[in-house]
């Protein structure tokens, strides 16, 4: 039963959560607010009026250009590392049975327990030490480093989750463990992988502290604004983060209807009861 | 090859390769900077390893405003995430619809698609001396005598709590939605008033997501320098600022080493605290 009391604490959550997401959500209505301002000189703080002229050559600038194409690309090859190096990392923990397998787990957390401005200093100064040059390489490198535990993370809850009878029947069936991994556990798991992965190129296309420790004189789309922020942050920079957004949305709008049109299909296959 | 030999190989061959990634990248540098901190010198003539433990007192010394700082802005952002995201991640887990669910969770990860140095440098843009919000604080006689909000210590905890609080709301809420309703009715039928069985039931169920919230904010904001260089002045400085600015700038690098290390250490040893304090099982269990 429901009685007044309880209407007026549902509304009240729901009012505090509905201002929270505003919290959340005003510097973003901002950021896409502003790559529509007809701004005068190189500051872009004080509304002047619509224009849609920094639509027009959003890459005209070409150290934005090369910035955000920096990101993509280490975000790519960085992904692409610690995903598969984290999986079969997952893979191991949660599958076998072995001696260190805890301190292992231990480990794999820790540079999660450690702040990224420690992660970053630390790491440069090993590329001191070593008289490496800092660049694309090296933030590269240490992209990889601060992603895989994210990777191990994530997968290592989707498999627990998983039923493992599946996989000994293959094998009780004559697949070798090799094969009973490539074709039971990688297809099963792959939600996981792909959430994994996804996380992973978030979290290194928005990196700023550990990437400016290590990047030497590459740029990236972080590094750009935070350079920018002196002079004045280029109305380009709102039009490219706001573009990006609006793709995002429209993946996301595509997927649900993907996977409404998918639960159709099923629905109207199956036999009905 | 005998079987058990195999079983004990393979987990070893899978975990190998980013094993052996994080040895070189994250745990040889960590000892690295163990051995940097202990150099002296100067960035003309290079570092000689001597055991200089005085680094490490010197640093104390110098910068245990920034530390202290840095403690307590951590410290007051979290504790402000988690009055703001409870109320959220309990509406979200026990009150909101299921379509209403996803929305809210989707709207809570959306920002992160935009770059975060981006939305703190629109903090700056809105908190702005001449803007609109700065007016209406001074209108209700909020503000202090300079009458302003940028580069101030509110302007800087409130750009961290802004930053961190996803971190805080998705544990919480993944906490809460594990929790069976009918422990909650069970309470109230025997008695218990709401306000109890919120107490008795809930809170204690949702420990592991409030743990694992907190650190997810703390550790980070803990390190933070871009709210702090963003939105604040040398005068609201953390210790992060000092890291970065010894290590890039100055390039007085058994300094920044000796600062990153106790940073590290106070953490680890707080994490541990914290988790005893709570009484939760395994830190690796409550992070996931």
């Amino acid at each position: 039963m429901r009685t007044r009391a309880d209407r007026v604490r549902a509304w009240f959550l729901g009012l505090w959560t509905g201002v929270a997401l505003l919290y959340l959500f005003i510097p973003v209505f901002v950021i896409a607010a502003f790559s529509f301002n007809d701004n005068q000189g190189r500051f872009n703080f004080t509304w002047q009026g619509f224009t849609l002229r920094h639509w027009e050559n959003p890459f005209a600038d070409p150290d934005l250009a090369l910035a955000m194409k920096n990101s993509l690309l280490i975000a790519g090859i960085s992904t692409a590392i610690a995903v598969v190096l984290g999986t079969f990392m997952a893979l191991a923990l949660v599958r076998y049975v072995f001696r260190g397998r805890g301190a292992t787990d231990m480990f794999v957390f820790l540079p999660l327990a450690t702040p990224e401005v420690v992660l970053g200093a630390s790491l440069l100064g090993l590329f001191l030490t070593m008289a490496v040059t800092t660049g694309f390489t090296t933030i590269v490198i240490a992209h990889v480093m601060f992603t895989i535990s994210y990777v191990v993370v994530t997968v290592k809850a989707r498999l627990e989750g998983m039923d493992r009878h599946i996989e000994e029947a293959a094998m009780d069936l004559g697949a070798t463990e090799w094969t009973a991994i490539r074709k039971i556990t990688l297809p099963m798991i792959a939600p996981g992988v792909l959430a994994a992965a996804l996380l992973a190129a978030a979290i290194s296309v928005d990196d700023y502290v550990i990437t400016s420790f290590n990047a030497g004189q590459t740029t990236t789309f972080p590094l750009f604004i935070f350079g920018a922020t002196r002079q004045g942050v280029p109305p380009a920079v709102n039009v490219l983060a706001t573009g990006l957004l609006v793709i995002i949305l429209l993946l996301l709008a595509l997927n649900v209807m993907v996977q409404r049109r998918l639960a159709a299909r099923d629905r109207a296959a199956m036999p009905s009861r | 090859m005998s079987l058990r030999r195999r079983r004990q190989l393979v987990p070893w061959l899978l975990i190998g390769p980013g094993l052996l990634w994080l040895a070189v990248f994250f745990a040889i540098p960590l000892a690295n900077q163990l051995y940097v901190s202990l150099q002296t010198g100067d960035p003309e003539t290079g570092y000689q390893f001597t055991w200089a433990f005085g680094t490490y007192t010197d640093a104390i010394a110098d910068y245990q405003e920034q530390f202290l700082r840095s403690i307590g802005y951590a410290a007051t952002a979290t504790i402000l995430c988690l009055v703001i995201g409870f109320p959220l991640a309990y509406y979200t887990a026990f009150k909101a619809r299921p379509w209403m669910r996803n929305l809210i969770l989707l709207l809570v990860i959306l920002p992160f698609f935009v770059s975060s140095v981006l939305r703190t440098v629109s903090w700056q843009l809105i908190l702005f001396d001449d803007g609109w919000i700065v007016a209406r604080f001074r209108d209700l006689g909020l503000l202090g005598d300079d009458g302003r909000l940028l580069a101030t210590r509110t302007a800087v905890i409130a750009g961290i709590t802004y930053n961190f609080l996803p971190f805080m709301i998705l544990p919480l809420y993944v906490s809460l939605e594990r929790i069976d309703r009918r422990l909650v009715e069970a309470a109230t039928d025997l008695y218990a008033s709401r306000a109890s069985a919120f107490r008795h039931v809930t809170l204690p169920l949702a420990l592991p997501g409030i743990f694992a919230g907190s650190l997810l904010t703390f550790i980070p904001a803990c390190g933070d320098f871009i709210n702090a260089a963003l939105l604040g002045t040398p005068r609201q400085s953390m210790i992060g600022n000092v890291i970065q600015s010894k290590f890039l700038f100055v390039q007085d690098y058994p300094t920044a080493a000796a600062l990153s290390f106790i940073l590290m250490t106070f953490i680890l040893v707080g994490v541990a605290l914290y988790a005893r304090l709570l009484g939760t099982k395994t830190l690796t269990d409550s992070a996931v």
